[in-house]
């Protein structure tokens, strides 16, 4: 089996994350429900003519992975692998606006086209004229982890070199106003600062890019090694300890092996408590950190999380926007992350220092 | 003719998407496909679906639609002799 290791890193968020030599050095911090991530100037990436049919998850999907290709220095990656959860919303709002308000008639095409849930992996492979695997995993807030773990896969067992592999979801404005109605989106404005303290069902939704170059080829600017990740679809709080334990030993690994705990907290009160599982259970003398308060909630945000712990192991250090207790560890040797939402599609990702 | 000759401009600026392009960018004689505004096929189906949809014209064969979107001249004349909206 062969290592797994974190070549580059890309991120569009609601953060200032696009220059790679920064590390949330510039903060934004909202006082929202829902919190559009912050364009990069796209012309300088994609040409009009193909921009213009584009909605803006396709836009941030095929900028992150440019940044994540230019930055590793790859030209052709040897596979694509995307996570989606919600794929291209706006084009599909479209699609099925105009045959609710055209009767079903009058449909055109490019909404149609561009609203299936591949329609970014197939964009980036169609500009760098990628023909090799190409694959799109679309399964809720472990969307991101099952195509982080095709890409494991693949490049333990040297069936593939260098991937591509990265997480998009975008907002639509018709499913942000259904998901406040249903209340899966926090009815107030909340403080990004004081997200934790809301005490309040729902989240502050989000929207971003994700995107990594993962090789199994070691060399100087490698931010981390990937050493596993696993999918739970359904998995009770009371059992969290021992699965976490399990994943660790299953890696020769214990919790107090790891040197900093990334929690998924979104801020909703009714599900938050599947980390204080861990925060206040076996992992309370650990390090940990929280991000959505950075990122806003949404099926790939955890990819946002993966950024950070790569961003984290690589400068060695940890913004304070992030902590979430007052342990202190002077070096990050190994970072675990456990993403959750709605209380189902638990992940658990495992990196290391390179 | 020209207040026609200047919606169509307005519209397949707006359905296509033509960033950075204005109604006076467009010259009546100017080819739509091709080196002119450089549309392509699909923009093509979305312009059957705007005749259709807009002055009730139904082109049944889409070949057809090749010499009705030559220019924004041709489209105007084909538009205003067949329209029934």
């Amino acid at each position: 089996m062969k290592p797994v290791y974190i070549h580059s890193v890309a991120s569009i968020s609601a953060q200032n994350t696009v220059d790679e030599t920064a590390f949330l050095d510039d903060l934004v911090f909202y006082e929202d429900n829902v919190l559009p991530a912050i364009d990069p100037n796209y012309k300088d990436f994609i040409p009009p003519a193909a921009a213009r049919r584009m909605a803006k998850g396709i836009k941030m999907g095929v900028v992150a992975s440019k940044l994540a290709l230019n930055q590793a220095g790859i030209d052709k990656p040897d596979a694509i692998i995307t996570g989606t959860g919600l794929g291209c919303l706006r084009d599909s709002e479209k699609f099925v606006s105009a045959i609710l308000d055209n009767n079903e008639q009058f449909l055109t095409p490019t909404p149609f086209i561009q609203s299936t849930h591949n329609t970014v992996g197939g964009q980036i492979a169609l500009e760098l004229q990628c023909k090799g695997y190409n694959f799109t995993y679309v399964h809720a807030s472990v969307s991101f982890e099952s195509a982080l773990l095709d890409a494991e896969l693949q490049l333990k067992n040297n069936e593939a070199t260098n991937i591509l592999v990265g997480g998009v979801d975008e907002l639509g404005d018709h499913t942000t106003e259904l998901f406040k109605l249903i209340e899966l989106i926090k009815t107030e404005k909340v403080s990004s600062k004081a997200l934790l303290e809301s005490q309040t069902k729902g989240v502050v939704y989000s929207e971003g890019a994700n995107f990594f170059l993962l090789t199994n080829e070691k060399d100087e600017k490698c931010y981390a090694e990937l050493i596993d990740t696993a999918i739970f679809n359904t998995l009770k709080k009371d059992n969290l300890p021992t699965a976490v334990e399990t994943f660790l030993n299953s890696n020769k690994l214990n919790p107090e092996h790891v040197d900093l705990l990334i929690c998924g907290h979104n801020g909703d009160v009714e599900h938050d408590d599947y980390y204080e599982v861990l925060t206040s259970g076996i992992f309370s003398d650990t390090q940990q950190a929280f991000y959505k308060h950075l990122s806003g909630e949404f099926h790939t945000a955890s990819g946002f999380g993966f950024w950070l712990a790569n961003k984290i192991l690589k400068t060695q250090t940890l913004p304070e926007a992030v902590k979430l207790n007052h342990v202190k560890n002077s070096e990050f040797g190994y970072v675990l992350l456990y993403n959750q939402y709605l209380g189902e599609n638990h992940s658990f990702t495992l990196l290391r220092k390179c | 003719m020209e207040e026609l000759k200047q919606e169509l401009k307005a519209k397949i600026i707006d359905q296509l998407n033509l960033e950075d392009i204005n109604v006076e960018d467009i010259n009546d004689n100017d080819p739509l496909f091709g080196d002119g505004l450089g549309l392509d096929s699909i923009d093509a189906l979305e312009l059957i679906v705007m005749l259709d949809k807009d002055y009730g014209i139904k082109l049944t064969d889409p070949k057809e639609g090749r010499a009705i979107f030559e220019s924004i001249d041709v489209m105007a004349k084909y538009i205003s002799e067949h329209r029934s909206k």
